[in-house]
């Protein structure tokens, strides 16, 4: 596997760039990451990120973009305003976690 | 092998095409039916994926407010279930194999049809009905799900979805 190095940050990535360590990530990284896709963040990212971390840490597995607005309570318009055009990817790739593998 | 790159490795998401539309026609109205397209639709808007759906024929189960939250599934004719066809005519059965059907998509989290719809929606996606559905069943938009957008003749959906890619369901 790769490493890359964003912000000084040097981190394990697979081909697409997505972090292969999830005990890697940070804050701070997180920001420099959001920022290489584009992404500002705010408390609204800030608590959806949260939500990932945490529930990744539980089951195992990113959640999908159902399970984040069901579980998480961010109704998926919002999810699609702060990460715009592919949510869980892009929310995925901020909070260092793999891709969603769920269909739904 | 370990390398490092000088220039940051990050997913290609600004590669986004967004001329990518997808058009889903949804002509069947049985529980197991109704998924795929359901399915494809939320898995395109979920990859920025301008999606329209076409409800038309016993499709329009799916946004009828009165059986949308009320399709079946029945053994009947549907050899995948590796039952004895038999079976699936004695009283009851097609109550049972639904709620069978429903409770397994339930249990890996998918919603019911109506809440789907409204996720899809929400996702950015375009409901419309089929105006020769609409006559022959003599309903009016009031009839139907609030978020489905027009009831619209076939040549009107061909033209919103030029270009698009087309699944019919």
């Amino acid at each position: 596997m790769p490493t890359t190095t964003i912000d000084g940050h040097t981190i394990g990535v697979n081909a697409e760039g997505f972090m292969t360590d999830p005990s890697e990530w940070s804050e701070p990284l997180a920001e420099s990451l959001a920022a290489q896709i584009g992404i500002e963040l705010t408390d609204e990212h800030w608590k959806a990120i949260g939500f990932l971390r945490d529930d990744f840490a539980k089951q195992g597995e990113t959640p999908t973009l159902r399970r984040i607005s069901v579980m998480g309570g961010i109704p998926t318009k919002s999810l699609f305003q702060l990460f715009p055009q592919k949510p869980a990817k892009k929310l995925a790739y901020i909070a260092g976690l793999p891709k969603p593998h769920g269909c739904v | 092998m370990t390398t490092t790159q000088t220039t940051p490795i990050v997913p290609a998401f600004g590669d986004v095409d967004t001329d990518r539309k997808l058009a889903i026609i949804c002509s069947k109205g049985n529980l197991d039916m109704a998924y795929p397209g359901l399915v494809l639709a939320n898995a395109a808007l979920g990859e920025g994926v301008e999606t329209h759906l076409f409800f038309t024929f016993w499709g329009f189960d799916m946004i009828n407010k009165k059986t949308m939250g009320d399709l079946k599934f029945t053994m009947l004719g549907n050899t995948a279930t590796h039952m004895p066809q038999g079976l699936g005519g004695l009283p009851g059965m097609t109550a049972m194999a639904t709620h069978q059907m429903k409770k397994s998509i339930a249990e890996i989290g998918v919603p019911e049809v109506p809440e789907f719809l409204q996720q899809i929606v929400d996702s950015g996606g375009h409901l419309w009905a089929c105006r020769m559905s609409a006559d022959m069943q003599h309903l009016e938009q009031d009839d139907l799900y609030d978020e489905v957008e027009g009831i619209i003749s076939a040549s009107d959906f061909i033209e919103i979805t030029a270009g698009a890619q087309l699944l019919f369901i």
